[in-house]
């Protein structure tokens, strides 16, 4: 069992949840993720490590409440315990210095893009970070991501915090401004990733995305999170979950996405109906 | 063996067979001859005493006749069940010359319910504890029993599992149906209970690596059991589409995360109408079995040879067989088609003929011309193998591997080219079965005892 030492509500639908898990927090690195399951019924659910604390031997775990899972996990407080928390899978970010960078988070890939900003500032980078989401109240960590970036864009969908417009907007501009600028980390939503590529394979500036593929195990031993990088099948558990994000094959990630929508979403009505039953 | 009705049985998950009552387990004893060599012991990976037990049942002492067998073999119950006894125990029975021969599978089953569901199960006496620390890697089988062994030579040992239950292929891959989930988790308690320490959610490589446990966390040797792993794919076009399950996704969702359970349970499987299952082993037998028991109308079985080629057990295809299973011989799949959205509608197929024996003496299948035809399905799984999964092996660059990934050790004692560790199952051969990873368990507990005894590395020429 694993103790939720600290809960925060990050905006309408993003939360935070400290876990303690000392021999994950030892090992974890930014970019890799975890797999947790509820309880003895549960799913297993993929979610990236958003931040640990060695010392205090926990891991951030940043979170949208989607379907039931994530809406049962929110209801779990500080004190609570989660059944299993597996980690730290897939490979690590790849940080060095690069010279100028931009990390995009969209909506709650912000959270994991915030420690790869964070080492990557470390290494010696200079980092612009942009940051969207629909509307204000789904933005997050604003500060967090000022701190460990040179420059910061705030963008949203209706223009109620930031600039009104999608992410791609301010890294194109970015991008079109300043020759120098050697890589872009990009991670939130499919969409979102599949069209800051396109933006940045006009530009030709390498770009990482982060890919949120259904799991099972995260260990490579069933391939339910298969995806098509260059043309070849890789697993985004044990192969990623970072890839050149011109080379990945979107729109076969984005219906893989969708595999489970019908079952999903009679699950989440079903959690709902007994909810209110109680 | 009396069994469930095909019918019936075909859409449940309750286990095939009933198992013996106590008069026709003794009778079935009865017929052992008690040969003066006995053979059947020979073909034992994990060396029961076979003859001893089965005198036992004969005196009716049932729970004395399991505990013969546990002085061997820590997983009876899970052995009376799965084990290919027609090609071992049972293929040296002398009865078998000239009808059938001792049924000692279905015997060993029984005495160990029988111990169980009398609710006592002995514990052998604690050994005198020898200050020793042994990690295994993997709670499949192979894991498993060499912990079982280890503890009674009085070491402490703990159980590494990556996933959240232990018990391995046992608990994510073999079916509710051919062996109760509650059948494993007795024979892990009962590790548990002589002291083993298991502890799950640990995936070795990244949590911890095998260098850390013999430095910092002091253990004095390592076992690595952790199976093969990744699953292959038949390299066939449109294999990404959504209803494409490897036979271990579709397993694992259905066996260790009880997916046939949704929504009481919270993850899905796609239940498909009509399902293709591509090969001809066990694996492939289980997948076509736990698909029709989901409720598909129809469940091909797709084999590119013809059904003397193909590696399951006899019985499993028998099963298979009786369960309404379509058998699709000489047939191969030629590409995946999709409905436009992503989701598989058909697959196209094209029939095959055996010519010339290839490498394996089977006679390699060629397809026939112009014989391509369309099966509609809305789920497939490719059920063809596995290859080495290198999670934990690419952390260990002083570990020698073949070409193939799997770990280079020793078949009588597990010694790798890595002082202090050890290695054997799948992850050393390549699949195969739960016995013959229960006895390479066997063989490096052996070879840890020797080896914490003389504090000797030699591989004795083995290495590459």
């Amino acid at each position: 069992m694993f103790r939720i030492s600290r809960k925060m509500e990050l905006s309408d639908a993003v939360l935070l949840f400290e876990i303690e898990a000392h021999d994950i927090a030892r090992k974890a690195k930014a970019g890799n993720f975890f797999v947790l399951r509820i309880n003895e019924q549960g799913e297993r659910i993929p979610l990236t490590i958003a931040d640990f604390n060695k010392e205090n031997g926990t891991i951030t775990a940043v979170f949208q409440k989607m379907g039931k899972t994530t809406h049962q996990l929110a209801e779990l407080g500080e004190g609570d315990s989660i059944h299993d928390v597996i980690g730290p899978l897939g490979m690590h970010s790849h940080i060095e210095n690069f010279g100028k960078v931009i990390c995009v988070g969209g909506g709650v890939g912000i959270a994991p893009v915030y420690p790869i900003a964070r080492a990557l500032k470390e290494a010696g980078n200079t980092v612009l970070s942009v940051i969207g989401a629909r509307t204000k109240n789904l933005i997050f960590w604003e500060e967090k991501m000022r701190e460990v970036s040179d420059d910061l864009i705030i963008v949203t969908d209706d223009g109620s915090q930031g600039r009104k417009a999608v992410v791609t907007v301010p890294v194109d501009e970015l991008l079109s401004e300043d020759k120098s600028i050697q890589r872009v980390i990009a991670i939130g939503p499919a969409i979102m990733m599949k069209f800051v590529c396109v933006t940045t394979e006009k530009h030709q500036v390498k770009t990482i995305v982060s890919l949120n593929s259904i799991m099972v195990d995260g260990t490579g031993m069933c391939g339910a999170c298969r995806v098509e990088v260059g043309g070849e099948t890789k697993f985004a558990c044990v192969d990623g979950p970072e890839f050149d994000g011109h080379q990945v094959d979107f729109n076969l990630l984005m219906a893989r996405q969708r595999m489970y929508g019908e079952e999903e979403k009679a699950a989440f009505e079903r959690y709902q109906i007994t909810r209110e039953v109680k | 063996m009396r069994e469930q009705e095909a019918r019936e049985r075909a859409r449940n998950f309750i286990e095939v067979p009933y198992g013996y009552t106590p008069e026709e387990a003794s009778e079935e004893a009865s017929r052992c001859l008690n040969c003066l060599k006995p053979t059947c012991r020979s073909g034992c990976p994990v060396e029961v005493d076979i003859p001893s037990f089965i005198q036992l049942i004969k005196e009716g002492k049932f729970t004395e006749a399991a505990w013969k067998i546990k002085e061997k073999n820590a997983l009876p119950a899970v052995c009376g069940r799965v084990c290919p006894q027609e090609i071992q125990c049972e293929s040296m029975c002398i009865l078998g010359k000239k009808g059938d021969p001792v049924a000692i599978g279905n015997l060993e089953r029984f005495v160990s319910d029988y111990e169980a569901s009398q609710g006592k199960l002995q514990m052998p006496e604690k050994p005198a504890p020898t200050g020793r620390k042994i990690a295994v890697i993997g709670s499949g089988p192979g894991g498993l029993t060499c912990a079982a062994d280890l503890i009674r030579s009085g070491h402490e040992v703990t159980l590494f599992e990556a996933l959240h239950k232990p018990g391995g292929v046992l608990v994510y891959g073999i079916p509710e149906f051919r062996l109760p989930k509650a059948i494993v988790e007795r024979e892990v308690e009962y590790i548990k209970n002589l002291g083993v320490e298991v502890k799950v959610n640990a995936v070795i490589g990244k949590l911890f690596t095998i260098d850390e446990l013999l430095g910092d966390y002091g253990y004095d040797a390592c076992f690595i059991a952790t199976g093969a792993g990744l699953p292959v794919f038949m390299g066939v076009p449109g294999e990404n589409l959504n209803g494409v399950y490897s036979s271990n996704e579709f397993l694992t969702r259905a066996n260790l995360m009880k997916a046939y359970l949704f929504p009481e349970y919270d993850t899905p499987i796609k239940r498909g109408k009509k399902v293709a299952v591509f090969g001809g082993g066990n694996v492939a037998m289980d997948s076509a079995r736990v698909a029709l028991r989901l409720g598909a109308e129809k469940v091909y079985l797709v084999y590119r040879r013809s059904e003397a080629e193909m590696p399951a057990r006899k019985a499993e295809i028998h099963h298979a067989h009786e369960e309404g299973i379509e058998f699709m011989l000489l047939t191969a799949p030629l590409k995946f088609l999709d409905d436009g959205k992503g989701n598989l509608n058909s697959v196209e197929c094209i029939k095959m003929e055996l010519g010339e024996p290839d490498a394996s003496g089977r006679r390699k299948p060629v397809p026939v011309k112009g014989s391509q035809f369309t099966l509609e399905i809305d789920v497939a799984i490719p059920a063809i193998g596995t290859r080495s999964n290198p999670l934990l092996t690419k952390t260990m660059p002083d570990l020698n591997l073949n070409k193939r990934g799997y770990i280079i050790a020793d078949h009588e004692t597990g010694m790798t080219t890595k002082p202090g560790v050890f290695a054997g199952g799948d992850i050393v051969t390549g699949s195969a079965t739960v016995i013959l990873a229960m006895g390479a368990g066997k063989k490096a507990a052996r070879g840890i005892n020797d080896y914490l005894k003389w504090k000797f590395w030699d591989t004795g020429g083995f290495v590459q």
